[in-house]
């Protein structure tokens, strides 16, 4: 317990928390390279896992997609990139955006395809156009999975981007790295509580945002109960 | 392929270094995930927050926790024990809410048969809930279980030995062979333990392959 | 003999499931509870092996309280057949029907043995066993429901609309299915349904019941088609329809039964 206090020591130490390998500017590195990774993927994957949900074809495609992804070692990923394009951001980026697609397009395709096809048929009947169908139908019924989708693919790119500065000076791994190599288990363990900390923070955020587009959806008579959480069935790992 | 043949033994080992961290992990998840999802799913008002609970868990990334755990264990940081308990954790947090919904899965109708039929409290567990979640609990354990072999690689960066060692070393000294080696050696291993998963269902399971076979001609024999 | 002694069931929150309930199932007698939804007859049906345990009042199998038994060998020692057959999806045919006796630590391969004369008792060709449930028809499952129930020998048989799931021409062969075991079986029988006809069909004895679990009637089928206590009853049995009120006539010199729209329905044996 010793070791914890040491890193809440380090944690308050003014002099970890200026300069560019101060707290405020990692942070903020861990941040941006997450939501580029995650917006790259997301211009990617959406209108992709969008198209396959709505026309029902490949859909075996996406299953395989996910399976082997789960299966890749992200930390493969990294370093075979990394050897690849060398030392700098590129890789890091590019690794975190491969593993960003297949959540992001299971939950587009997941999301729409499970979109009631009663639903859909209603509005063709009414004189929807298929693109009023999708845009006006299927994707604010399909809101709650796709943005469960994004959650799954930001988490997993937030622990990524930990092993980012494995090959990169980058983000918040930096502290756990530069402390393992100096065994300096304060700073090591002050960088794993930040990244946890920020890890929970984006995920309370982003599970909050799934909840309240799945309210919106919900049945009115049903939304005052507000019972409505459709956990995202996508499985994310988390690195 | 060259780099495979001269560094063969390495690998072998390396692999079976991998293989006694994942196979312990997926074991302790699934022993502690299935009374923990049934209690879960029998009591709901503990279970809302223990689920939550365990996907918060989820959240936390790997190298984090791998540092975390040793100081909350006392054990120290480079040793099987840290890497295991990591894993199982993750593990636990995916298959705690799988077991939930695996036990939620079985028809009440039939588990009210059976205590109706007189089983006890006890046998109704053993021979009627758990075999009845398998299939949704399976599932479960394939997902575990590909997710913890990809994950044990991690444990490179802190000095545990497994396939993940050729990954940073063949980074740290520029042999890409040596990294598309432990990629494809950890890849295999995943489908090696999704393999035996997927048999080990086959042979509990044998009235889930009996209903695809459900619409054989069948006469009512009177 | 089964006897229900004043019994009353309330659930909390809700309406009196079954209130102040006294009735006597002689031994070796088959007695239906006839109702439709509400009436109870679930619930009274469970109490007997105290899958419902009553609010007040007591049930008594040959004069002992169920309430003095362990509930989990009662139920053993009690056959019981449901709606949708009950059977393990996760056990074959002949492990379904073993099931009490293998509970009951008689070896497996003897039961199993003995299971399988009993698919034959209740009309069903041996081959069935090593099926799974979901493999078999509607009708094929209720059977081997009844084998099950049957499989302990019990005195007792407690079915729970046993064939209300299963389609009309099914249903009419299951009912002589179980005319014909009973014959020789001579089981206590408590039979619950919400079908007047199949109440009338099978019932020694016939308890009509009204919302919340009151007897309107009780009584022989004849006796309760022949004088409805009351319109409530009347109206239940259908003895106004068309169908129950038959006149005869004569047609070519044969003696011919009509109903009130003067439909045929049979004809009256010299």
């Amino acid at each position: 317990m010793n070791l914890f206090l040491d890193a809440i020591a380090w944690l308050a130490d003014p002099a970890n928390w200026s300069g560019p390998s101060g707290v405020p500017t990692r942070v903020l590195q861990h941040l941006v390279i997450t939501f580029a990774a995650v917006a790259a993927a997301a211009i990617l994957a959406l209108p992709t896992g969008i198209l396959i949900g709505h026309t029902r074809k490949g859909a075996g495609i996406v299953g395989a997609i996910a399976g082997a992804a789960r299966a890749i070692p992200t930390l493969g990923l990294l370093t075979l990139l990394g050897l690849a394009l060398g030392i700098g951001l590129k890789a890091p980026l590019l690794a975190l955006i491969v593993l960003a697609i297949p959540s992001v397009l299971a939950g587009a395709y997941a999301g729409v395809q499970n979109v009631d096809s009663a639903v859909t048929g209603a509005a063709k009947a009414i004189g929807m156009s298929p693109k009023q169908v999708v845009f006006q139908v299927e994707i604010p019924l399909a809101a709650p999975v796709i943005i469960g989708g994004l959650r799954a693919a930001t988490l997993q790119v937030v622990a990524t981007a930990t092993l980012a500065a494995y090959t990169a000076d980058f983000g918040l791994g930096r502290y756990l790295f530069s402390g393992l190599k100096s065994r300096d288990y304060a700073e090591m363990l002050a960088g794993a509580l930040l990244v946890a900390g920020l890890a929970l923070l984006l995920e309370l955020l982003l599970a909050a945002w799934q909840r309240s587009a799945a309210r919106r959806i919900a049945a009115p008579a049903r939304s005052s109960s507000a019972a409505v959480q459709p956990e995202s069935p996508l499985v994310k790992e988390s690195v | 392929m060259k780099w495979l043949s001269l560094n063969w033994p390495q690998v072998v080992e390396l692999t079976r270094d991998h293989l006694l961290l994942s196979a312990p992990a997926i074991l302790l998840s699934v022993l502690l995930a299935v009374p923990i999802g049934r209690l879960a799913q029998q009591r709901p008002r503990l279970g809302g927050p223990l689920l939550g609970a365990a996907s918060l868990l989820y959240a936390i990334p790997a190298l984090p926790l791998l540092i975390i755990i040793p100081v909350i264990f006392g054990i120290p940081l480079r040793s099987p024990a840290t890497m295991i308990i990591a894993l199982t954790v993750y593990g636990l947090a995916l298959l705690v809410r799988t077991a939930a919904d695996a036990f939620g899965s079985v028809d009440p109708r039939v588990r009210e048969a059976a205590v109706a039929v007189g089983h006890s409290p006890r046998s109704v567990f053993w021979r009627v809930d758990l075999p009845l979640a398998v299939p949704v609990l399976l599932a479960g354990v394939r997902v575990v279980a590909v997710s913890t072999v990809s994950l044990v690689t991690i444990g490179a960066l802190i000095g545990v030995p497994s396939l993940g060692t050729l990954l940073t070393d063949g980074f740290q000294r520029g042999i890409p062979a040596e990294v598309a080696t432990g990629v494809i050696a950890t890849m295999l291993l995943a489908l090696f333990f999704d393999a035996v998963l997927v048999a080990a269902g086959r042979i509990l399971t044998p009235w889930t392959v009996s209903r695809r076979e459900r619409l054989l001609p069948q006469e009512e024999t009177t | 003999m089964i006897e229900f002694e004043s019994v009353t069931k309330t659930y909390p929150g809700q309406t009196t499931a079954v209130s102040d309930f006294s009735l006597v199932v002689p031994s070796h007698r088959t007695v239906v509870l006839v109702g439709s939804s509400g009436s109870g007859k679930s619930t009274l049906l469970r109490t007997v092996n105290r899958m419902v345990e009553p609010t007040s009042g007591r049930v008594l199998i040959d004069d002992e309280d169920v309430r003095e038994r362990d509930p989990v060998a009662l139920r053993r020692s009690i056959g019981y057949v449901l709606q949708h057959g009950g059977l393990l999806p996760h056990r074959s045919v002949l492990d379904n029907i073993a099931t009490v006796p293998v509970l009951n630590g008689v070896p497996k391969r003897e039961a199993r043995t003995a299971a399988s004369e009993l698919l034959e008792r209740v009309g069903l060709d041996p081959k069935v066993g090593r099926r799974f449930p979901g493999q078999l028809s509607g009708g094929q499952q209720q059977r081997v429901g009844v084998a099950r129930a049957l499989a302990a020998d019990p005195n007792i048989l407690l079915m729970d609309e046993p064939f209300g799931a299963v389609d009309p021409i099914m249903r009419r062969e299951l009912q002589e299915e179980l005319l014909r075991l009973q014959a020789d079986m001579h089981k206590t029988i408590v039979f619950v349904t919400h079908d007047v006809d199949e109440a009338f069909l099978l019932g020694d004895e016939v308890v009509v019941l009204r919302e919340g679990g009151v007897i309107a009637q009780r009584g022989t089928p004849a006796e309760i088609l022949g004088a409805p206590a009351d319109d409530f009853v009347r109206d239940f049995v259908g003895a106004d329809r068309a169908e129950r009120e038959l006149h005869i006539t004569e047609v070519d010199g044969r003696t011919i039964a009509v109903d009130a729209s003067g439909r045929p329905v049979g004809v009256l044996a010299p």
